[in-house]
Protein backbone atom coordinates (compact mmCIF):
# COMPACT_ATOMS: atom_id res chain seq x y z
CA UNK A 1 0.00 0.00 0.00
CA UNK A 2 1.16 3.04 -1.27
CA UNK A 3 0.65 6.10 1.82
CA UNK A 4 0.28 9.63 -0.19
CA UNK A 5 0.45 12.71 1.91
CA UNK A 6 -1.55 15.87 -0.48
CA UNK A 7 -0.52 19.34 0.68
CA UNK A 8 -3.11 21.99 -0.17
CA UNK A 9 -4.27 25.11 1.79
CA UNK A 10 -7.05 24.21 -0.16
CA UNK A 11 -9.61 21.91 2.36
CA UNK A 12 -12.00 20.22 -0.90
CA UNK A 13 -9.26 18.99 -2.54
CA UNK A 14 -9.83 16.19 0.18
CA UNK A 15 -12.70 15.20 -0.76
CA UNK A 16 -11.81 15.24 -4.29
CA UNK A 17 -9.00 13.25 -3.79
CA UNK A 18 -10.90 10.44 -1.59
CA UNK A 19 -13.81 10.20 -4.60
CA UNK A 20 -11.22 10.31 -7.58
CA UNK A 21 -9.26 7.76 -5.80
CA UNK A 22 -12.16 5.61 -4.19
CA UNK A 23 -11.85 2.59 -5.78
CA UNK A 24 -8.20 2.30 -4.86
CA UNK A 25 -8.59 3.70 -1.27
CA UNK A 26 -11.50 0.49 -0.57
CA UNK A 27 -8.79 -1.94 -2.44
CA UNK A 28 -6.18 -0.70 0.03
CA UNK A 29 -3.82 0.52 -2.75
CA UNK A 30 -3.46 4.23 -1.84
CA UNK A 31 -3.93 5.45 1.43
CA UNK A 32 -3.99 9.88 1.68
CA UNK A 33 -3.30 11.95 4.65
CA UNK A 34 -3.93 15.58 4.31
CA UNK A 35 -2.19 18.68 5.65
CA UNK A 36 -3.30 22.45 5.10
CA UNK A 37 -0.43 23.68 5.32
CA UNK A 38 3.57 23.71 4.65
CA UNK A 39 3.92 23.62 8.66
CA UNK A 40 1.31 21.01 9.35
CA UNK A 41 3.15 18.44 6.41
CA UNK A 42 6.59 19.77 8.44
CA UNK A 43 4.58 18.73 11.66
CA UNK A 44 3.22 15.40 10.23
CA UNK A 45 6.70 14.00 8.62
CA UNK A 46 8.72 14.95 11.73
CA UNK A 47 5.98 13.10 13.70
CA UNK A 48 7.71 9.80 13.11
CA UNK A 49 4.65 8.49 11.44
CA UNK A 50 6.44 9.22 8.21
CA UNK A 51 5.05 6.17 6.04
CA UNK A 52 4.44 8.80 2.70
CA UNK A 53 6.43 7.75 0.56
CA UNK A 54 4.90 10.25 -2.15
CA UNK A 55 4.11 13.58 -1.31
CA UNK A 56 1.93 15.99 -3.49
CA UNK A 57 2.03 19.59 -2.87
CA UNK A 58 0.62 22.82 -3.79
CA UNK A 59 3.16 25.70 -4.35
CA UNK A 60 1.20 28.44 -3.53
CA UNK A 61 0.21 28.46 0.19
CA UNK A 62 0.22 31.35 2.40
CA UNK A 63 3.42 30.95 5.29
CA UNK A 64 5.98 27.80 4.34
CA UNK A 65 4.98 27.67 0.58
CA UNK A 66 5.73 24.60 -1.56
CA UNK A 67 9.13 24.99 -2.58
CA UNK A 68 10.45 25.58 1.33
CA UNK A 69 8.65 22.45 1.93
CA UNK A 70 10.00 21.17 -0.79
CA UNK A 71 13.57 22.31 0.24
CA UNK A 72 12.88 21.32 3.34
CA UNK A 73 12.25 17.76 2.66
CA UNK A 74 15.24 17.32 0.71
CA UNK A 75 17.36 18.50 3.67
CA UNK A 76 16.29 16.58 6.24
CA UNK A 77 14.77 12.54 4.37
CA UNK A 78 17.63 12.32 2.09
CA UNK A 79 17.15 8.65 2.75
CA UNK A 80 14.67 7.00 1.69
CA UNK A 81 13.87 9.63 -0.56
CA UNK A 82 9.80 10.18 -1.01
CA UNK A 83 8.71 10.97 -4.55
CA UNK A 84 7.64 14.49 -4.46
CA UNK A 85 5.54 16.01 -7.12
CA UNK A 86 4.68 19.87 -7.59
CA UNK A 87 0.94 21.04 -8.11
CA UNK A 88 0.68 24.75 -8.91
CA UNK A 89 -1.75 27.08 -10.75
CA UNK A 90 1.14 28.98 -12.14
CA UNK A 91 2.96 26.77 -14.57
CA UNK A 92 5.21 29.37 -15.34
CA UNK A 93 9.31 28.77 -16.38
CA UNK A 94 9.97 30.05 -12.69
CA UNK A 95 7.96 28.07 -10.67
CA UNK A 96 9.06 24.98 -12.56
CA UNK A 97 12.79 26.08 -12.55
CA UNK A 98 13.09 26.13 -8.62
CA UNK A 99 10.29 23.04 -8.38
CA UNK A 100 13.43 21.01 -10.65
CA UNK A 101 16.22 22.55 -8.81
CA UNK A 102 14.99 21.75 -5.00
CA UNK A 103 14.52 18.08 -6.45
CA UNK A 104 11.12 17.92 -7.53
CA UNK A 105 10.33 14.65 -9.00
CA UNK A 106 7.52 16.18 -11.03
CA UNK A 107 5.21 19.26 -11.90
CA UNK A 108 1.56 19.35 -12.32
CA UNK A 109 -0.29 21.95 -13.28
CA UNK A 110 -3.96 23.00 -11.87
CA UNK A 111 -6.87 21.85 -12.95
CA UNK A 112 -5.30 18.33 -11.81
CA UNK A 113 -5.66 16.04 -14.51
CA UNK A 114 -7.05 13.01 -12.37
CA UNK A 115 -6.81 10.34 -15.14
CA UNK A 116 -2.88 11.43 -15.91
CA UNK A 117 -2.61 11.52 -12.52
CA UNK A 118 -3.99 7.55 -11.62
CA UNK A 119 -1.64 6.75 -14.37
CA UNK A 120 1.46 8.45 -12.68
CA UNK A 121 0.53 7.07 -8.94
CA UNK A 122 -0.55 3.47 -10.98
CA UNK A 123 2.73 3.31 -12.49
CA UNK A 124 4.96 4.09 -8.90
CA UNK A 125 3.07 1.57 -7.01
CA UNK A 126 3.96 -1.09 -9.65
CA UNK B 1 -8.74 168.19 23.35
CA UNK B 2 -8.31 165.00 25.25
CA UNK B 3 -12.00 164.40 25.36
CA UNK B 4 -12.36 164.51 20.91
CA UNK B 5 -8.89 162.43 21.14
CA UNK B 6 -10.68 159.75 22.67
CA UNK B 7 -13.82 159.73 21.12
CA UNK B 8 -12.19 159.69 18.35
CA UNK B 9 -9.79 156.49 18.63
CA UNK B 10 -12.84 154.89 19.71
CA UNK B 11 -15.00 155.61 16.68
CA UNK B 12 -11.84 154.92 14.46
CA UNK B 13 -11.20 151.24 16.42
CA UNK B 14 -14.93 150.39 16.47
CA UNK B 15 -15.31 151.30 12.28
CA UNK B 16 -12.04 149.74 12.09
CA UNK B 17 -12.89 146.18 13.83
CA UNK B 18 -15.92 146.11 11.75
CA UNK B 19 -14.71 146.51 8.46
CA UNK B 20 -12.47 143.61 9.05
CA UNK B 21 -14.64 141.41 10.34
CA UNK B 22 -16.91 142.43 7.39
CA UNK B 23 -14.06 141.90 4.91
CA UNK B 24 -13.30 138.57 6.72
CA UNK B 25 -17.27 136.95 6.70
CA UNK B 26 -17.60 138.73 2.84
CA UNK B 27 -20.41 141.11 3.66
CA UNK B 28 -19.10 143.64 1.16
CA UNK B 29 -21.41 146.27 1.47
CA UNK B 30 -21.01 146.44 5.56
CA UNK B 31 -17.26 146.73 4.96
CA UNK B 32 -17.63 149.73 2.50
CA UNK B 33 -20.27 151.07 5.03
CA UNK B 34 -17.29 150.99 7.72
CA UNK B 35 -14.48 152.44 5.04
CA UNK B 36 -17.04 155.04 5.06
CA UNK B 37 -17.49 155.74 8.98
CA UNK B 38 -13.62 155.54 9.36
CA UNK B 39 -13.54 159.14 7.27
CA UNK B 40 -16.59 160.14 9.25
CA UNK B 41 -14.52 159.77 11.94
CA UNK B 42 -11.40 161.28 10.53
CA UNK B 43 -14.07 164.29 9.48
CA UNK B 44 -15.33 165.07 13.13
CA UNK B 45 -11.86 165.15 14.53
CA UNK B 46 -10.84 167.53 12.47
CA UNK B 47 -14.28 169.12 13.06
CA UNK B 48 -13.98 169.33 16.45
CA UNK B 49 -10.13 170.62 16.04
CA UNK B 50 -11.13 173.22 14.09
CA UNK B 51 -14.26 174.32 15.76
CA UNK B 52 -12.95 174.32 19.14
CA UNK B 53 -15.42 173.38 22.22
CA UNK B 54 -18.80 174.96 21.32
CA UNK B 55 -20.54 171.79 23.68
CA UNK B 56 -22.01 170.61 20.79
CA UNK B 57 -19.21 168.42 19.61
CA UNK B 58 -19.17 165.59 22.67
CA UNK B 59 -22.82 165.18 22.08
CA UNK B 60 -21.98 164.63 17.87
CA UNK B 61 -19.17 162.00 19.10
CA UNK B 62 -21.79 160.52 21.42
CA UNK B 63 -24.54 159.79 18.90
CA UNK B 64 -21.97 158.73 16.35
CA UNK B 65 -20.77 156.37 18.72
CA UNK B 66 -24.15 155.11 19.70
CA UNK B 67 -24.99 155.08 15.92
CA UNK B 68 -21.96 153.09 15.35
CA UNK B 69 -23.39 150.47 18.00
CA UNK B 70 -26.77 150.52 16.96
CA UNK B 71 -25.97 149.85 13.46
CA UNK B 72 -22.96 146.79 14.13
CA UNK B 73 -26.88 145.15 15.57
CA UNK B 74 -28.35 145.58 12.50
CA UNK B 75 -25.99 142.65 10.73
CA UNK B 76 -26.90 139.45 12.21
CA UNK B 77 -23.54 138.24 11.91
CA UNK B 78 -21.85 140.28 14.38
CA UNK B 79 -24.19 139.64 17.09
CA UNK B 80 -22.17 136.84 18.04
CA UNK B 81 -19.56 140.11 18.87
CA UNK B 82 -21.02 140.92 22.30
CA UNK B 83 -17.70 140.81 24.03
CA UNK B 84 -15.99 143.16 21.58
CA UNK B 85 -18.77 145.66 21.66
CA UNK B 86 -18.74 145.33 25.61
CA UNK B 87 -15.39 147.19 25.09
CA UNK B 88 -17.17 150.37 23.76
CA UNK B 89 -20.69 150.46 25.79
CA UNK B 90 -18.97 151.67 29.11
CA UNK B 91 -17.11 154.57 27.38
CA UNK B 92 -20.43 155.48 25.23
CA UNK B 93 -22.54 155.42 28.67
CA UNK B 94 -19.81 157.36 30.83
CA UNK B 95 -19.45 159.70 28.37
CA UNK B 96 -22.97 160.31 27.40
CA UNK B 97 -24.49 160.69 31.20
CA UNK B 98 -20.73 163.18 31.34
CA UNK B 99 -21.99 165.14 28.70
CA UNK B 100 -25.47 165.26 29.26
CA UNK B 101 -24.82 166.46 33.34
CA UNK B 102 -22.29 168.88 32.09
CA UNK B 103 -24.45 170.61 28.92
CA UNK B 104 -27.97 170.15 31.68
CA UNK B 105 -26.87 169.98 35.36
CA UNK B 106 -23.32 172.11 35.25
CA UNK B 107 -23.78 172.57 39.26
CA UNK B 108 -24.05 168.59 39.73
CA UNK B 109 -21.43 168.15 37.09
CA UNK B 110 -18.90 170.34 38.61
CA UNK B 111 -19.76 169.17 42.19
CA UNK B 112 -18.64 165.63 40.50
CA UNK B 113 -16.77 166.51 38.16
CA UNK B 114 -13.39 164.05 39.48
CA UNK B 115 -15.92 161.45 39.47
CA UNK B 116 -16.89 161.74 35.89
CA UNK B 117 -13.23 162.49 34.68
CA UNK B 118 -11.80 159.31 36.54
CA UNK B 119 -15.47 157.31 35.42
CA UNK B 120 -14.02 158.41 31.72
CA UNK B 121 -10.90 157.72 32.62
CA UNK B 122 -11.66 153.90 33.67
CA UNK B 123 -14.06 153.50 30.73
CA UNK B 124 -11.17 154.03 28.42
CA UNK B 125 -8.55 152.00 30.62
CA UNK B 126 -11.23 149.39 30.06
CA UNK B 127 -11.58 149.76 26.41
CA UNK B 128 -7.94 149.46 26.08
CA UNK B 129 -7.88 146.48 28.25
CA UNK B 130 -10.83 144.89 26.15
CA UNK B 131 -8.64 145.84 23.62
CA UNK B 132 -5.34 144.15 23.94
CA UNK B 133 -7.51 141.21 24.82
CA UNK B 134 -9.26 141.43 22.00
CA UNK B 135 -6.57 141.40 19.74
CA UNK B 136 -5.09 138.60 21.46
CA UNK B 137 -8.30 136.34 20.84
CA UNK B 138 -7.92 137.50 17.45
CA UNK B 139 -4.60 136.14 17.03
CA UNK B 140 -5.67 133.13 18.53
CA UNK B 141 -9.00 132.71 16.12
CA UNK B 142 -6.52 133.77 13.20
CA UNK B 143 -4.31 130.98 13.77
CA UNK B 144 -7.32 128.77 14.33
CA UNK B 145 -8.54 130.14 11.14
CA UNK B 146 -5.40 129.32 9.33
CA UNK B 147 -5.33 125.78 11.10
CA UNK B 148 -8.53 125.17 9.22
CA UNK B 149 -7.31 126.27 6.25
CA UNK B 150 -4.87 124.18 6.32
CA UNK B 151 -7.05 121.08 7.03
CA UNK B 152 -9.34 122.02 4.63
CA UNK B 153 -6.24 121.77 2.18
CA UNK B 154 -4.94 118.69 3.73
CA UNK B 155 -8.67 117.03 3.15
CA UNK B 156 -8.54 118.44 -0.33
CA UNK B 157 -5.40 116.46 -0.69
CA UNK B 158 -6.78 114.00 0.46
CA UNK B 159 -9.60 113.65 -1.13
CA UNK B 160 -7.90 113.77 -4.57
CA UNK B 161 -5.49 110.83 -2.99
CA UNK B 162 -8.72 109.18 -2.41
CA UNK B 163 -9.94 108.90 -5.83
CA UNK B 164 -6.62 107.98 -7.00
CA UNK B 165 -6.89 104.92 -4.87
CA UNK B 166 -10.06 104.18 -5.78
CA UNK B 167 -8.70 104.14 -9.32
CA UNK B 168 -6.06 101.59 -8.41
CA UNK B 169 -8.35 100.09 -5.92
CA UNK B 170 -10.85 99.44 -9.16
CA UNK B 171 -7.86 98.40 -10.95
CA UNK B 172 -6.49 95.97 -8.70
CA UNK B 173 -10.18 94.88 -7.79
CA UNK B 174 -10.19 93.73 -11.41
CA UNK B 175 -7.37 91.97 -11.43
CA UNK B 176 -7.76 90.27 -8.65
CA UNK B 177 -11.01 89.14 -9.99
CA UNK B 178 -9.15 87.83 -13.66
CA UNK B 179 -6.65 85.93 -10.94
CA UNK B 180 -9.49 84.39 -9.39
CA UNK B 181 -11.45 83.19 -12.07
CA UNK B 182 -7.98 82.02 -13.66
CA UNK B 183 -7.68 80.55 -9.95
CA UNK B 184 -10.80 78.61 -10.11
CA UNK B 185 -9.92 77.33 -13.50
CA UNK B 186 -6.95 75.87 -12.43
CA UNK B 187 -9.06 74.32 -9.57
CA UNK B 188 -11.47 72.64 -11.75
CA UNK B 189 -8.87 71.53 -13.95
CA UNK B 190 -6.66 69.92 -10.59
CA UNK B 191 -9.85 68.71 -9.76
CA UNK B 192 -10.68 66.81 -13.16
CA UNK B 193 -7.31 65.64 -12.74
CA UNK B 194 -7.29 64.42 -9.16
CA UNK B 195 -10.67 62.09 -10.21
CA UNK B 196 -8.70 60.94 -13.06
CA UNK B 197 -5.92 60.15 -10.92
CA UNK B 198 -8.18 58.45 -8.63
CA UNK B 199 -9.70 56.57 -11.26
CA UNK B 200 -6.26 55.47 -12.70
CA UNK B 201 -4.99 54.95 -8.77
CA UNK B 202 -8.38 52.65 -8.66
CA UNK B 203 -7.69 50.64 -12.36
CA UNK B 204 -3.26 50.33 -11.71
CA UNK B 205 -4.86 48.55 -8.15
CA UNK B 206 -7.13 46.88 -9.64
CA UNK B 207 -4.53 46.13 -12.78
CA UNK B 208 -1.66 45.26 -10.11
CA UNK B 209 -4.10 42.65 -9.12
CA UNK B 210 -4.63 41.12 -12.52
CA UNK B 211 -3.20 38.00 -11.86
CA UNK B 212 -4.15 37.44 -8.48
CA UNK B 213 -8.10 37.79 -9.18
CA UNK B 214 -7.36 35.65 -12.43
CA UNK B 215 -5.85 33.03 -9.67
CA UNK B 216 -8.88 33.60 -7.01
CA UNK B 217 -11.84 32.87 -10.24
CA UNK B 218 -9.55 29.89 -11.61
CA UNK B 219 -9.39 28.41 -8.42
CA UNK B 220 -13.29 27.76 -7.54
CA UNK B 221 -13.78 26.65 -11.17
CA UNK B 222 -10.95 24.40 -11.11
CA UNK B 223 -13.15 23.23 -8.50
CA UNK B 224 -16.46 23.26 -9.91
CA UNK B 225 -14.72 21.65 -13.31
CA UNK B 226 -13.05 18.64 -10.61
CA UNK B 227 -16.16 18.30 -8.50
CA UNK B 228 -18.46 18.06 -11.98
CA UNK B 229 -16.03 15.71 -13.40
CA UNK B 230 -15.75 13.37 -10.38
CA UNK B 231 -19.81 12.91 -10.25
CA UNK B 232 -19.95 11.44 -13.24
CA UNK B 233 -17.51 9.01 -12.14
CA UNK B 234 -19.34 8.32 -9.39
CA UNK B 235 -22.59 8.28 -10.89
CA UNK B 236 -20.77 5.77 -13.44
CA UNK B 237 -19.88 3.65 -10.66
CA UNK B 238 -23.04 4.35 -8.47
CA UNK B 239 -24.56 2.42 -11.33
CA UNK B 240 -22.25 -0.38 -11.58
CA UNK B 241 -22.71 -0.72 -7.32
CA UNK B 242 -26.67 -0.61 -8.36
CA UNK B 243 -26.19 -3.65 -10.60
CA UNK B 244 -24.29 -5.63 -7.92
CA UNK B 245 -27.12 -4.25 -5.40
CA UNK B 246 -24.51 -2.35 -3.09
CA UNK B 247 -27.70 -0.09 -1.43
CA UNK B 248 -24.55 0.61 1.39
CA UNK B 249 -22.32 2.07 -1.23
CA UNK B 250 -24.77 3.19 -3.20
CA UNK B 251 -26.23 5.08 0.00
CA UNK B 252 -22.34 6.77 0.38
CA UNK B 253 -22.09 7.53 -3.45
CA UNK B 254 -25.37 9.64 -3.30
CA UNK B 255 -24.12 11.11 -0.08
CA UNK B 256 -20.78 12.54 -1.79
CA UNK B 257 -22.47 13.40 -5.06
CA UNK B 258 -25.10 16.25 -2.93
CA UNK B 259 -22.04 17.54 -1.23
CA UNK B 260 -20.27 17.64 -4.26
CA UNK B 261 -23.39 19.86 -5.78
CA UNK B 262 -22.85 21.66 -2.51
CA UNK B 263 -19.66 22.14 -3.22
CA UNK B 264 -19.98 23.07 -7.00
CA UNK B 265 -22.66 25.88 -5.94
CA UNK B 266 -20.49 27.06 -2.98
CA UNK B 267 -17.12 27.97 -5.86
CA UNK B 268 -19.37 29.14 -8.07
CA UNK B 269 -20.63 31.41 -6.14
CA UNK B 270 -17.12 32.49 -5.08
CA UNK B 271 -15.96 33.30 -8.26
CA UNK B 272 -18.95 34.93 -9.14
CA UNK B 273 -18.57 37.09 -5.87
CA UNK B 274 -15.28 37.97 -6.72
CA UNK B 275 -15.85 39.23 -10.44
CA UNK B 276 -19.01 41.31 -8.97
CA UNK B 277 -15.94 42.65 -6.15
CA UNK B 278 -14.07 43.39 -9.11
CA UNK B 279 -16.31 45.31 -10.75
CA UNK B 280 -17.30 47.24 -7.99
CA UNK B 281 -13.94 47.72 -7.41
CA UNK B 282 -13.10 49.41 -10.71
CA UNK B 283 -16.35 50.98 -11.16
CA UNK B 284 -16.14 55.30 -10.47
CA UNK B 285 -18.41 54.47 -7.19
CA UNK B 286 -21.63 55.53 -6.69
CA UNK B 287 -20.68 56.54 -3.26
CA UNK B 288 -24.20 55.04 -1.58
CA UNK B 289 -23.74 53.21 1.47
CA UNK B 290 -25.08 49.53 1.64
CA UNK B 291 -25.12 46.90 4.24
CA UNK B 292 -21.94 44.74 3.66
CA UNK B 293 -20.53 41.90 5.29
CA UNK B 294 -17.33 43.19 6.42
CA UNK B 295 -16.16 39.81 7.15
CA UNK B 296 -16.52 38.67 3.94
CA UNK B 297 -15.21 41.92 2.15
CA UNK B 298 -12.03 41.83 4.55
CA UNK B 299 -11.63 37.82 3.43
CA UNK B 300 -11.49 38.76 0.02
CA UNK B 301 -10.08 41.48 -0.07
CA UNK B 302 -7.12 39.63 1.59
CA UNK B 303 -6.85 36.76 -0.66
CA UNK B 304 -7.12 39.08 -4.05
CA UNK B 305 -3.78 41.39 -2.21
CA UNK B 306 -1.80 38.10 -1.68
CA UNK B 307 -2.38 36.53 -5.16
CA UNK B 308 -2.11 39.79 -6.48
CA UNK B 309 1.29 39.97 -5.42
CA UNK B 310 1.69 36.18 -5.36
CA UNK B 311 1.22 36.05 -8.68
CA UNK B 312 3.24 39.30 -9.77
CA UNK B 313 6.98 38.11 -7.92
CA UNK B 314 7.00 34.44 -7.64
CA UNK B 315 9.44 34.77 -5.07
CA UNK B 316 6.90 36.70 -2.30
CA UNK B 317 5.26 34.74 0.24
CA UNK B 318 3.68 35.51 3.54
CA UNK B 319 1.70 34.15 6.08
CA UNK B 320 -1.58 35.45 6.25
CA UNK B 321 -4.42 35.02 8.65
CA UNK B 322 -7.60 37.02 9.54
CA UNK B 323 -9.59 37.21 12.99
CA UNK B 324 -12.87 37.64 11.76
CA UNK B 325 -15.94 38.81 14.66
CA UNK B 326 -18.59 37.22 13.86
CA UNK B 327 -20.31 39.34 15.63
CA UNK B 328 -20.24 42.22 13.05
CA UNK B 329 -22.68 41.16 10.61
CA UNK B 330 -23.93 43.95 7.66
CA UNK B 331 -22.76 46.99 8.40
CA UNK B 332 -23.52 50.29 6.01
CA UNK B 333 -20.62 51.54 4.35
CA UNK B 334 -19.62 51.87 0.73
CA UNK B 335 -18.73 48.14 0.05
CA UNK B 336 -15.92 49.62 -2.94
CA UNK B 337 -14.47 52.32 -1.01
CA UNK B 338 -13.66 50.29 1.91
CA UNK B 339 -12.87 47.68 0.00
CA UNK B 340 -10.09 49.75 -1.98
CA UNK B 341 -8.78 50.69 2.18
CA UNK B 342 -8.34 47.53 3.05
CA UNK B 343 -6.82 46.43 -0.14
CA UNK B 344 -4.42 49.15 -0.23
CA UNK B 345 -3.50 48.97 4.18
CA UNK B 346 -2.97 45.17 2.74
CA UNK B 347 -0.80 45.49 -0.11
CA UNK B 348 1.15 47.98 1.94
CA UNK B 349 1.78 45.12 4.53
CA UNK B 350 2.21 42.51 2.19
CA UNK B 351 5.08 44.95 0.53
CA UNK B 352 7.01 45.90 3.87
CA UNK B 353 6.57 42.00 4.39
CA UNK B 354 8.40 40.85 1.50
CA UNK B 355 10.78 43.59 1.18
CA UNK B 356 12.09 42.78 5.03
CA UNK B 357 12.35 39.26 3.68
CA UNK B 358 14.28 39.79 0.69
CA UNK B 359 16.54 41.78 3.12
CA UNK B 360 16.86 39.07 5.62
CA UNK B 361 15.72 35.89 4.31
CA UNK B 362 15.36 32.26 5.98
CA UNK B 363 15.39 34.07 10.07
CA UNK B 364 12.38 36.03 9.29
CA UNK B 365 8.97 34.93 8.63
CA UNK B 366 6.37 37.37 7.46
CA UNK B 367 2.92 37.63 8.42
CA UNK B 368 -0.01 39.69 7.93
CA UNK B 369 -2.84 39.96 9.85
CA UNK B 370 -6.62 41.29 9.26
CA UNK B 371 -8.40 41.52 12.45
CA UNK B 372 -12.46 42.91 12.99
CA UNK B 373 -13.65 43.39 16.30
CA UNK B 374 -17.14 44.83 16.82
CA UNK B 375 -17.33 47.35 19.87
CA UNK B 376 -20.26 49.37 21.49
CA UNK B 377 -20.69 51.48 18.72
CA UNK B 378 -18.21 51.22 16.41
CA UNK B 379 -16.59 48.85 14.51
CA UNK B 380 -12.64 48.22 14.22
CA UNK B 381 -10.76 46.66 11.36
CA UNK B 382 -7.15 46.05 11.93
CA UNK B 383 -4.36 45.37 9.11
CA UNK B 384 -0.89 44.24 11.28
CA UNK B 385 2.22 43.31 9.47
CA UNK B 386 5.61 42.44 11.22
CA UNK B 387 7.56 44.37 8.69
CA UNK B 388 10.19 47.01 9.26
CA UNK B 389 7.46 49.25 11.02
CA UNK B 390 7.32 53.26 9.86
CA UNK B 391 10.09 55.66 11.36
CA UNK B 392 8.85 58.54 13.12
CA UNK B 393 10.08 61.36 11.55
CA UNK B 394 7.84 60.25 8.72
CA UNK B 395 4.68 59.23 10.78
CA UNK B 396 3.07 62.64 10.29
CA UNK B 397 3.47 62.34 6.35
CA UNK B 398 2.10 58.97 5.54
CA UNK B 399 -1.23 60.47 5.23
CA UNK B 400 -0.44 63.01 3.00
CA UNK B 401 -1.08 63.04 -0.84
CA UNK B 402 2.49 62.06 -2.51
CA UNK B 403 3.75 60.72 0.10
CA UNK B 404 5.51 57.46 -0.60
CA UNK B 405 8.83 55.59 0.55
CA UNK B 406 8.74 53.13 -2.67
CA UNK B 407 10.92 53.37 -5.24
CA UNK B 408 9.85 55.84 -8.37
CA UNK B 409 7.36 54.62 -10.69
CA UNK B 410 6.15 52.02 -7.96
CA UNK B 411 3.60 54.13 -6.05
CA UNK B 412 2.00 57.36 -6.67
CA UNK B 413 1.67 58.25 -3.17
CA UNK B 414 -2.26 58.66 -2.91
CA UNK B 415 -2.65 55.68 -1.49
CA UNK B 416 -2.92 55.91 1.83
CA UNK B 417 -4.23 59.71 1.23
CA UNK B 418 -7.40 58.16 -0.55
CA UNK B 419 -7.76 55.55 2.52
CA UNK B 420 -7.40 58.43 5.00
CA UNK B 421 -10.02 60.64 3.20
CA UNK B 422 -12.70 57.42 2.29
CA UNK B 423 -12.68 56.45 6.16
CA UNK B 424 -12.43 60.11 7.94
CA UNK B 425 -15.17 61.42 5.14
CA UNK B 426 -17.04 58.65 3.37
CA UNK B 427 -17.58 57.08 6.50
CA UNK B 428 -16.79 59.38 9.69
CA UNK B 429 -14.33 57.01 10.91
CA UNK B 430 -10.69 57.24 11.81
CA UNK B 431 -7.74 55.52 10.53
CA UNK B 432 -4.84 55.67 12.98
CA UNK B 433 -1.55 53.58 12.59
CA UNK B 434 0.69 52.65 15.83
CA UNK B 435 4.03 51.09 14.95
CA UNK B 436 7.61 50.20 15.89
CA UNK B 437 10.24 50.60 14.23
CA UNK B 438 11.71 46.99 13.43
CA UNK B 439 8.96 45.17 15.00
CA UNK B 440 6.12 46.55 12.67
CA UNK B 441 2.89 48.60 11.93
CA UNK B 442 -0.79 48.06 13.02
CA UNK B 443 -3.27 50.30 10.90
CA UNK B 444 -6.77 50.55 12.43
CA UNK B 445 -9.84 51.35 10.84
CA UNK B 446 -12.53 52.68 13.13
CA UNK B 447 -16.03 52.92 12.05
CA UNK B 448 -18.85 53.91 13.69
CA UNK B 449 -21.69 51.51 13.40
CA UNK B 450 -24.66 52.30 11.17
CA UNK B 451 -26.96 49.73 10.85
CA UNK B 452 -28.58 48.64 8.26
CA UNK B 453 -31.90 50.11 8.43
CA UNK B 454 -33.47 47.13 5.83
CA UNK B 455 -34.69 44.52 8.44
Amino acid sequence: MMKILVVDDEQDIRSLFEQHFRKEIRKGEMDFVFAFSGEEAMDYINSGENEAVLILSDINMPGMSGLELLHNIREKYATPPPVVMMITAYGDAYNYHMAMENGANDFLTKPLDFGSLKLKLNALIL
Amino acid sequence: MSLSIAPFLITLSLSDRLRKQSKSRKLPHWEKFYRNTFFVSLFLLVTDIVVKDNGIMPWIWILYLGFLLVMSQQEKEFRTMRMFLLAFVPYAVVSFVSTFSEGLLPDFYNAYESYFKSGESIAIIWWVAMLFSMNRQDKIAEKERIKRLREDEINRAIAIRKVELEGLVAERTAELTRQKEELEETLSELKNTQSQLIQSEKMASLGELTAGIAHEIQNPLNFVNNFSEVSNELLVEMEEEMEQGNVEEVRGIITDLKSNLEKINHHGKRADSIVKGMLLHSRAGSGQKEPTDINALADEYLRLAYHGLRAKDKSFNSAYRTELDPAIGKVNVVPQDLGRVILNLLTNAFYVVSEKKKREGAGYEPEVVVKTEKREASLLITVSDNGDGIPSKILDKIFQPFFTTKPAGKGTGLGLSMCYEIVTQGHGGELKVETEEGRGSVFTILLPIETPTKA
